[in-house]
């Protein structure tokens, strides 16, 4: 019962390792689809599991559940919306790779030890260097994509493993309870927080804060859609679950450690929220979108508290939505599965109307605007970062949510108020209707109602 | 329920009805597909939440200070975010008047929106809820989120359905009042690590560190300074104004920017008083340095609109100088300017909206001359033109004087700059109405007024003269409230 959710991601992914074998071809679609949400309950139900296994090197408790439900949705989201068969080659391997990815990111979450943190994170990165080539077409780029993709990936987990000898080093455990408890007496010493630091990088580069940020443009753009929008969500979420776990592991505030984050946080939104000013194609805005909102996400990690680390759950489940519906925007527009550009956008909300307005609601959210989640989620942010006393740093993520509006309002602006010479209507089908609904409702239900997601969040950590 | 909350008489949360029946009328709307029946649901949302703001305004006491209708409920428990509303002697006013422009929006825009109906009337609707959101909220993260939901629809009204410059100008309202918000949404959060609470009332007269205070104020003061506008931060509202539809600038001239002198009365005033004495004098000056300004740049206009739009910067700086005189007479005038302001520049901006459906310009010469073939509404543009200049007998006159008392009690240099400010609007508009009237000679083919025009400026030129000839019903409401928050002042200030 407490693996169930990754032994049921194990065969997911081996279900479709066979079907990439064989030769027969059913709907490959729907299996995923029905698959994919047979999982979502499974995590679901499994939500109450308990334990602890092999030594307590697995942890499977609250926080790893709650994370594996997030984790487990935004994996099921990106199966719904990916339907283009033109886009990918070799789809059954597409659906494997992701879910042996999702697999990875499931184990990481309850990983409190350095070995298997290691091992998960190498099983969901070495999936997801397989994908990123995958795509049709436009051969150049994918292929420059993955190879920074491998390389980058590989230099940071080197970075991580050099930082987690130090670790080892030092505590004479790869326990990271062990670690932390002896952690105080040793973050005095720059040793101490190099070595903390180093060992943070693997989940820097997942959530692409700077500076270990630059891989981030070139493979959204390289990458396929779906991809691409793989990799911007679900990875993050991981990401920032383990940056919670070390940060709950540390028993007081390391003032050495906050003066990092916020160093880090502040370069990270100002330069993601600078460049994105300038970008034309859309994915590559996103990703140095991303990279602000790494930023943000910063903050919540500052306060060392329950209340800080629960804002951060809730903003990267925030982000997680809105993002994915950015993402299904670009995804429908490019049915062929090129790039879009910003000037694609023109005229969008003649030719979709709903479409339009998930592309506003998501880029407000982004922006955060009331009554979007990505307000509320960044206002909890911003209270707990305040109430640690890291006044600045607000201040700064404050003028840097002035700075990113003028690139979101831009995609709003493109695609209600300039006019297209190109007025065919952009049909949607029913169930991407139904998806792009649900998008908006989720947006503005974490904006208006987070009570009950923030306490359960606040109850895990 | 809360000591400064008064419980609701009714038997529902009228307050919570006030504010939403707007978006059952957007509900509506989402199913309908015929523009008529469109405009219609629109209108009647519009009425019946007119209808029962009247029955707010009615059923209100305005014998005690304190906050009326209360409704309360548990939002976000985790932060004490609590869905508080409540409506004093300041937000009643408001209130009915934001119910009454609204339902006009739509009348204004029968025809003269053509493309994408629907998504108009749903923009005016969803401004409306949060237009009356803003003030009714007593949370502060109520209030933002209502404060800052207002901006979406009201930039989609400028950039979708606005001028040639459009782009420009709704970017630049965007920006501008966002970077504002920021920086309130920080002051907020700043209170409640003080307070424990995001309540507004309990934030009041708090007795707060001066340091303190100063950075709240200006927090508080660039977001409000930036919504009034006030004097270095208007240039947005030029922009907007000229490239908005009529029914934005309506919206934008009679109640957004009332939002911002709202916030120093609501806000500046009684959370961070001592900052408020300490910044009077700066407050003062700018407020002057608008009128004055903002009277000569009306001079030199040739685009209606522009014009109009330049009078709000000066007009608004009355209501600003007012608040800042921190005497009672001040207080009552600048609410009465408020009003006044958003009923008589509203009632210009439709006059300019009338004007442009049949002549296609907005530049004062092409539309010269009108007095010939126009008499209806040259009347009418000739009230509410007077009216903008506080001609004795119209509304403005009341608030003008009551501020003008104001600022010669405080200081005569003030008062007589501030005079000096009325003057040139007394130039500025008879020009404007000298050249609408007899400016030109030739014959042109323009048909006057019709029926719907009739309807929905005759209630505006009856508040002019009513508010003109007979202000007390209008000064009653708000007295008490703005007596207590007076005295208030006045005991820390000795």
């Amino acid at each position: 019962m407490t693996l169930l959710p990754e032994l049921y991601m194990l065969l997911f992914s081996v279900f479709f390792l066979f079907l990439s074998v064989g030769k027969k071809r059913i709907s490959l679609f729907t299996a995923a689809r029905i698959l994919a949400l047979l999982g979502f309950f499974v995590t679901l139900a499994c939500a109450g599991a308990r334990g602890a296994l092999f030594a307590g090197a697995y942890q499977v408790d609250f926080f790893s559940q709650v994370f594996k439900v997030l984790l487990s949705a935004g994996f099921t989201l990106v199966v719904f919306m990916f339907e283009k068969e033109n886009e990918v080659e070799n789809l059954p391997e597409f659906f494997m790779f992701l879910g042996f990815s999702t697999l990875g990111l499931m184990i990481l979450v309850s990983s409190v030890e350095l070995i298997s943190i290691v091992v998960s994170l190498e099983i969901s990165s070495f999936s997801l260097y397989a994908v990123v080539p995958l795509r049709k077409a436009q051969t150049r780029t994918q292929i420059e994509a993955a190879m920074k993709y491998l390389f980058f990936g590989a230099i940071s987990t080197g970075i991580m493993l050099y930082g987690m000898g130090y670790l080892y080093g030092m505590a004479h455990s790869t326990y990271l309870p062990d670690i932390m408890a002896k952690l105080p007496q040793f973050l005095a010493q720059p040793l101490g927080v190099l070595a903390i630091i180093l060992t943070m990088t693997a989940f820097f580069f997942k959530l692409s804060l700077f500076p270990l940020h630059f891989w981030a443009p070139d493979i959204y753009e390289g990458a396929s859609d779906a991809t691409t929008t793989f990799i911007a969500t679900v990875p993050k979420i991981a990401a920032a679950a383990l940056l919670i776990r070390l940060t709950m592991l540390a028993s007081s505030a390391p003032a050495q450690m906050a003066t990092v984050i916020i160093v880090l946080a502040a370069f990270s939104m100002t330069l993601g929220n600078l460049v994105g000013l300038v970008q034309k194609d859309v994915k590559r805005l996103l990703a140095y979108s991303g990279i602000a909102h790494a930023g943000y996400l910063m903050l919540g990690l500052l306060s060392f508290n329950r209340e800080g680390n629960a804002a951060v759950v809730y903003y990267i489940t925030v982000y997680l939505f809105m993002n994915l519906a950015l993402f299904y925007v670009v995804m429908l527009l490019s049915r062929r599965g090129e790039n879009v550009t910003i000037n694609d956008l023109s005229g969008l909300a003649r030719r979709s109307p709903l479409l339009a307005l998930t592309l506003a609601v998501a880029a407000f959210s982004l922006a955060g605007i009331p009554p979007t989640g990505g307000f509320t989620g960044k206002f909890f942010l911003f209270v707990t970062a305040f109430k640690a006393g890291y006044l600045a740093i607000v201040i700064i993520a404050a003028v840097n949510t002035v700075i990113s509006i003028f690139y979101y309002l831009n995609l709003v602006r493109i695609s209600y108020s300039r006019e297209s010479e190109e007025l065919r209507p952009l049909s949607l089908a029913f169930h991407e209707k139904v998806l792009c609904c649900v998008f908006n409702i989720v947006i503005i239900y974490l904006g208006l109602m987070p009570f009950g997601l923030i306490d359960l969040f606040r109850d895990a950590m | 329920m809360l000591p400064y909350l008064t419980m609701n008489p009714f038997g529902f949360p009228i307050l919570s009805t006030v504010i939403f029946l707007p978006l059952v009328g957007v509900f509506f709307i989402l199913f309908l597909k015929d523009g008529n029946k469109i405009k219609t649901t629109a209108f009647v949302a519009g009425l019946l939440t007119l209808g029962v703001s009247l029955m707010l305004f009615f059923n209100f006491n305005a014998g005690t200070p304190q906050f009326q209708f209360g409704e309360r409920l548990a939002w976000i428990p985790a932060y004490n975010i609590n869905y508080v509303l409540g409506v004093d002697g300041i937000s009643i006013m408001l209130i009915v008047l934001t119910a009454m422009i609204s339902p006009l929006c739509v009348l204004c825009s029968w025809k003269a929106i053509e493309k994408r109906v629907k998504e108009f009337m749903i923009c005016i609707l969803l401004m409306e809820t949060a237009m009356i959101g803003v003030f009714c909220a007593l949370d502060f993260i109520l209030f933002y989120v209502f404060w800052e939901a207002m901006l979406i629809p009201m930039y989609l009204l400028i950039a979708v359905w606005g001028g040639p410059n459009k782009d420009y100008a709704s970017l630049k309202f965007f920006i501008y009042t966002l970077f504002g918000s920021v920086f309130l949404l920080v002051a907020i959060i700043a209170l409640y690590l003080t307070n424990g609470t995001f309540s507004i009332p309990e934030a009041m007269f708090k007795g707060y560190s001066f340091t303190f205070q100063i950075w709240v104020f200006l927090a508080f003061a660039i977001a409000f300074a930036i919504k009034v506008p006030m004097f270095p931060f208007h240039t947005w509202l030029p922009a907007a104004h000229t490239e908005a539809p009529t029914a934005g600038s309506v919206l934008l001239a009679s109640i957004l920017l009332k939002m911002g002198t709202y916030g120093f009365l609501r806000f500046c005033l009684p959370i961070v008083p001592l900052a408020s004495f300490y910044f009077a004098p700066f407050m003062i000056v700018l407020s002057i340095v608008a009128i004055i300004y903002g009277g000569f740049v009306c001079l030199s206009q040739t685009d209606m609109k522009k014009l109009i739009a330049y009078s709000s910067v000066a007009h608004m700086g009355f209501v600003t100088l007012g608040i800042f005189t921190f005497t009672i007479y001040g207080f009552i005038g600048a609410m009465l300017q408020m009003l006044n302001h958003g009923i008589t520049t509203g009632a210009l901006f439709l006059m300019v909206g009338i004007i442009y459906e049949r002549t296609h310009s907005r530049q004062i010469y092409d539309n010269a001359g009108l007095g010939k073939f126009m008499p209806a509404y040259v009347g009418f543009f000739g009230l509410f033109a007077v009216s903008s200049f506080a001609f004795p007998g119209t509304n403005s006159f009341v608030g003008e004087l009551y501020v003008l008392i104001s600022t010669f009690a405080r200081s005569r240099t003030a008062g007589f700059f501030a005079a000096v400010g009325a003057v040139v609007a007394a130039a500025y508009m008879l020009k404007l109405l000298k050249q609408i009237v007899w400016g030109r000679e030739d014959k042109r083919d323009i048909k006057d007024l019709n029926v719907r025009e009739f309807v929905y400026l005759t209630p505006l030129a009856i508040f002019v003269i009513w508010v003109g000839l007979f202000p007390a019903p209008f000064v009653r409401v708000m007295e008490t409230t703005l007596v207590r928050l007076f005295m208030q002042l006045n005991k820390l200030s000795q």
